[in-house]
């Protein structure tokens, strides 16, 4: 197998006092879709954000692609240019979607081409078009953030990420802000990334989603990796204790959300 | 009557100097202003230290304090300026410390997350300064600084005092010599409010052309 897409070693973290990672070593072969599940407060959403740098970690090792950190170190300006290089590999899609308001669905799916990865104008708005086609959006090219719907805004976010041609797409909890009933729209579009290939990481507490898109989950507490396994595995015989009884937790909460839900007109009387 | 009649082109005439000290030291003002605001937010800490100093002596002291030491007080240091020069560098400097805070307000209140998703597809800070929070900075300073011009055209009546010939002056002089104070006051004030007006008017102009992108 070829060199793991991202590695993460011995990565710690701490925010004031609390230390939210302790020591993580993570890697994420390429095509792999390796789901980030554990209560809250776990430290997922901090493990997936040093996998861009947007947070940089206090200790440990981060290779992205060709780029490898040692953290820890003074932040100068080659290590600035390096996370710059290094995120451009990379994609995101955040919990908020943090589409830029000012700019229109494709205007926020071209800013990365045409600024950052130099494409021509025509070359640019072909490529936005493809992927708001692709995301399900075409029809609303021309529409700013403020006239769409959560799942819409989330879509075009996925689209934006997938414009740098990223080799890794990171999802910090994509659907926890929206409405439930527009989950599934999120979620298959993820769905169908990870049919064609694409190498992911997933922060979610949708435990069917988790079921069906990962090739493996990562279940974190207090900081740690407590358990890696198929999801196969880890949704019917999980080793560790806190696995089992963070699952009886989400399993009686859960709504089986990406399973399809009625259509407007046809829900039960 | 007749007085003020003839009295009415000099009004005219300081309201014209009145327009270009407000004018002329909004826009000094905002363009160190602006610089202010991002010395105020770099990361380097000496210019942060800079930026908090200058605010706070150029917002702490009177207006008129500032524009008599420029005037009276520079030329025992061997700087020798003119009137009108001295009062569009006093005014400059003061509005500049209040409109650097209405400009990093207007930073502050862009969401954290427009910062990180630029950052996420990779553009550097310059950019993502420049392409995505400055267009949406400007959108939330808009009001604080348009209140900001017209407390500014309203102050430079204190350029009366180093013997700038503007609105307020005029007005004086047309009272000294007419005993028609009420009339050549009322009439100056008349024309601050029209400039005043006109500027509000402005403003909410731009206010609903940026307000119409989203």
């Amino acid at each position: 197998m070829s060199e793991p897409t991202i590695e993460i070693t011995g990565v710690r973290k701490r925010f004031g006092e609390v230390e939210v990672l302790r020591g993580v070593d993570l890697s994420v072969e390429r095509g792999e879709v390796v789901v980030l599940m554990g209560p809250s407060g776990s430290g997922k959403t901090t493990l997936v954000r040093c996998m861009n740098l947007l947070e940089e970690p206090d200790a440990g090792r981060v290779r992205i692609c060709d780029c490898a950190f040692d953290c820890g170190a003074p932040r100068d300006r080659s290590a600035r240019r390096l996370a710059q290089r290094a995120r451009r590999r990379t994609g995101m899609v955040f919990q908020q979607f943090n589409l830029f308001p000012h700019m229109t669905a494709l205007g926020n799916v071209i800013e990365g081409p045409r600024q950052v990865r130099r494409l021509p104008a025509a070359e640019a708005v072909a490529l936005g078009e493809r992927l708001l086609a692709r995301v399900g959006l075409a029809d609303k090219r021309d529409e700013y953030p403020s006239r769409l719907s959560g799942g819409q805004k989330q879509r075009v976010a996925i689209a934006r990420a997938l414009a740098m041609e990223p080799e890794v797409v990171l999802f910090d909890e994509p659907t926890s802000a929206l409405d439930p009933e527009l989950h599934a729209e999120v979620l298959d579009v993820i769905q169908e990334l990870a049919g064609e290939g694409m190498t992911m990481v997933i922060v979610t507490h949708e435990t069917h989603f988790a079921r069906e898109v990962a090739d493996r989950i990562v279940f974190m507490d207090g900081g740690v990796i407590v358990e890696e396994a198929a999801p196969d595995v880890f949704f019917t015989r999980p080793a560790q204790e806190r696995a089992r009884s963070f699952l009886r937790l989400v399993e009686h909460a859960a709504v089986p959300v990406s399973a399809p839900l009625p259509r407007r007109g046809e829900e039960a009387v | 009557m007749d007085l003020l009649t003839n009295a009415f082109p000099m009004l005219l005439r300081g309201f014209g100097v009145t327009i270009l000290l407000g004018v002329a030291s909004f826009v000094l003002g905002s363009v160190l202003g602006a610089l202010i605001a991002l010395a105020r937010i770099s990361r380097i800490r000496v210019l942060r230290a800079v930026a908090i100093s200058y605010v706070s002596v150029f917002r702490g002291t009177p207006l008129l304090i500032q524009i008599m030491v420029i005037y009276f007080g520079l030329p025992q240091l061997g700087v020798q300026l003119e009137p009108i020069p001295s009062a569009i560098l006093a005014l400059t400097l003061f509005s500049a410390a209040y409109l650097s805070e209405n400009f990093r307000g207007g930073i502050l209140g862009v969401d954290k997350g427009q910062w990180e998703a630029a950052s996420s597809i990779g553009m550097p800070y310059g950019r993502t300064f420049r392409r995505i929070v400055f267009p949406q900075a400007i959108r939330i300073a808009t009001p604080a600084v348009g209140g900001r011009f017209i407390a500014l055209m309203k102050d430079t009546s204190l350029a009366s005092a180093v013997t700038v010939v503007e609105l307020t002056r005029v007005a004086e002089s047309v009272g000294n010599a007419s005993f028609r104070y009420m009339e050549s006051f009322l009439l100056a004030g008349a024309m601050y409010w029209l400039i005043n007006t006109v500027l509000s008017v402005g403003q909410g102009m731009l206010e609903k052309r940026l307000g119409r992108a989203y």
